[in-house]
């Protein structure tokens, strides 16, 4: 009974010590990040896509399923279709606008899965070590046998085509590249002063894990994953562009782009829209990720 | 030396085992029997079954690895479901076509992106600077299929400049090196090079810049050196870290090449890749993947042994 309150005590100074160094820490990144012009109109463009894509059926728009084979390939700028029509005549802006829900979704959704595993697996070999660290990182050196292109299309292509097989394809292409970032990060700081201070006053694995590794290894983990959504995007709508991802009629930028592409003799721009798209959230996410990791290098 | 290389090279075989396990599994993740991709839809029961046996499919799965491994250890890797010829020579004269657009493409990507880093390297923080980040960011963010469509757009649709499609004059001939064949090849390869470009320019800007921030060259230039002397050095520092980088990407684009190759109808390993995909030819399938992550793994080897020998110090770690 007379060791509770001590234990308590430290418990607290645990819980505080760090989280208050932590918030000081991430209100100066995200003070520097506020400062950096690029980044702040990466934020809002992307913050437009996204919520375009979210309000797509209350913003007005044309019905993105409804065809009409007299309006065909329209061109940019023609009345009442300000971007145009595809090859089945339906509306382009209301299909890029309704489009960036299934393709944000599958692009970023095994970005996030991906995290949560290959940080757990990442912080586990990381803290563990010896034969859990050799078993858990021999199994990703193979994923690394394989280009990413090469694997993610292997395993939907044996998986059959589908979004939800898209979706598992490309975690399983990014769980081993993030699980290698977080195991080099907890290494690095397992050895530091703080954890072994941690340590010796009795913490156990998990305590520590979850205390003093977590916080200062997510960061750099998550300005990697940031700048993996732009990959994990191209790599989706490349998935639905061999039409392995999403199947017609839904819009998608990718699916989009295939089915428009032997358009490109009649109304060439038009066919070029959705990859346009897709350019615009790659780039924008890749730019936020430079831009959070010069924030997070507060040496500098 | 030899002894380093021996060590890698005894490193890479588990490596190697376990990518023709991924090979082979690749089939065997398909939910329901492989068979039911070769099997006609009015099959009786009594066909599958003797399918089942001349294939193989009715033993354990270890036994039937094992023999796959050993199959393939000896260059036999099945033949085509589509087409009855054997999966080897297929691949064999697929990644042909796509080895000749890899190189064109790193010769443009890697030129370029030595250029912009050294460049950007040189010139921090200034307006050269980000003008060459600014290619580099866009050049890795880019889908580069569509890229391959707007330029098709650009200089065959509208300029008439370059054909669209196809690796030659009359379909897929005998690849030379003259203007009617090369015409064919310049904006697949141009395509392909924007992702090694922006990653070596991003690469080689950084090594750059780290360089130059060191001691030894603040001393090289106190001690009097021209600063194309200092420039060798940078160089040197630079390669093997550079080197490395641009054998991977190699790689990557030996390996990545299926949408590229599918935009231009390029007759490489990425387009038989994908007719297999799209016709369920199960062997076609593992054997193209199994020979492109082979290459992949081989490159990484030749990559770690050439960087430990222009860097010492690789070889002590």
């Amino acid at each position: 009974m007379s060791i509770s309150p001590t234990s308590a005590l430290s418990d607290a100074a645990l819980q505080a010590a760090p989280s208050s160094k932590a918030r000081g820490y991430w209100a100066t990144v995200g003070r520097r990040l506020l400062r950096d012009k690029v980044s702040v109109a990466c934020a809002l463009i992307l913050a437009l896509i996204f919520l375009s894509a979210l309000a797509a059926p209350w913003l007005g728009l044309a019905d993105p399923y409804q065809g009409s084979m007299i309006r065909r390939l329209r061109h940019i700028g023609t009345a009442g279709y300000p971007l145009g029509t595809d090859e089945l005549g339906r509306d382009m802006l209301a299909r890029l606008i309704y489009g960036g829900r299934l393709s944000l979704i599958v692009g970023i959704l095994p970005v996030i899965l991906a995290f949560g595993i290959g940080t757990s697996l990442g912080l586990i070999a990381g803290y563990v070590g010896g034969k859990i660290n050799t078993a858990i990182m021999r199994t990703v050196d193979v994923f690394y046998a394989f280009p990413s292109v090469l694997l993610a299309i292997a395993i939907s292509g044996a998986l059959g085509a589908g979004i939800v097989n898209s979706i598992v394809s490309l975690t399983i292409v990014f769980v081993p590249q993030i699980t290698r970032i977080a195991e080099s990060v907890t290494t690095g700081v397992r050895n530091m002063d703080f954890v072994e201070a941690a340590r010796a006053s009795g913490a156990g694995p998990f305590t520590i894990m979850r205390v003093h590794m977590l916080g200062n290894v997510l960061g750099p983990i998550f300005v990697y994953a940031t700048g993996l959504i732009s990959v994990s995007m191209i790599l989706a709508a490349g998935l639905s562009f061999l039409g392995l991802g999403t199947k017609p009629p839904e819009p998608e930028w990718g699916l989009m782009l295939n089915t428009l592409r032997t358009a490109i003799y009649i109304n060439p721009w038009v066919a070029a829209l959705p990859g346009a798209m897709i350019f615009a959230v790659s780039i924008g996410f890749n730019l936020l990720s430079d831009g959070m990791r010069s924030a997070m290098d507060i040496r500098n | 030396m030899l002894a380093y290389i021996l060590r890698r090279i005894v490193y890479v075989i588990p490596i190697v085992v376990s990518v023709a396990l991924v090979c082979f599994m690749l089939v065997h993740i398909t939910p329901g029997d492989p068979l039911v991709a070769i099997l006609p839809a009015d099959a009786s029961q009594e066909l599958a079954s003797q399918l089942r046996i001349a294939y193989g499919f009715d033993r354990p799965l270890p036994v039937q690895f094992g023999l796959w491994l050993w199959k393939a250890v000896n260059g036999d890797l099945g033949h085509s479901i589509a087409t009855g010829r054997p999966v080897l020579s297929e691949v064999m004269r697929a990644v042909g076509n796509t080895v000749t657009l890899a190189i064109a493409a790193a010769m443009i990507g890697f030129t370029l992106g030595l250029f912009f880093g050294l460049l950007a390297g040189y010139f921090r923080d200034t307006w050269v600077d980000k003008v060459a980040t600014s290619i580099a960011i866009a050049g890795v963010s880019v889908p580069h299929y569509w890229l391959g469509m707007v330029l098709v757009i650009i200089f065959s649709v509208q300029l008439n400049w370059l054909p669209a499609v196809g690796a030659g004059p009359g379909g897929s001939g005998a690849w030379g090196w003259d203007w009617e064949h090369i015409r064919y090849l310049v904006l697949p390869a141009v395509t392909t090079s924007v992702i090694p470009m922006g990653i070596v320019t991003r690469t080689v800007r950084a090594l750059t810049g780290d360089i130059l921030s060191q001691d030894f060259v603040e001393a090289l230039r106190a001690k009097g050196l021209r600063e194309t002397h200092v420039f060798r050095h940078v160089i040197k520092n630079a390669a093997p870290t550079a080197m490395a980088v641009m054998g991977l990407q190699l790689g990557y684009m030996l390996g990545g090449s299926i949408l590229i190759e599918t935009v231009f109808s390029w007759p490489g390993s990425g387009l038989l890749l994908n007719s297999a995909i799209f016709q369920r030819d199960l062997p076609l399938l593992q054997g193209t993947i199994l020979v492109l992550a082979l290459f992949f793994v081989f490159l990484n080897l030749m990559v770690d042994i050439a960087q430990a020998a222009i860097d010492p110090r690789i070889k002590r770690s």
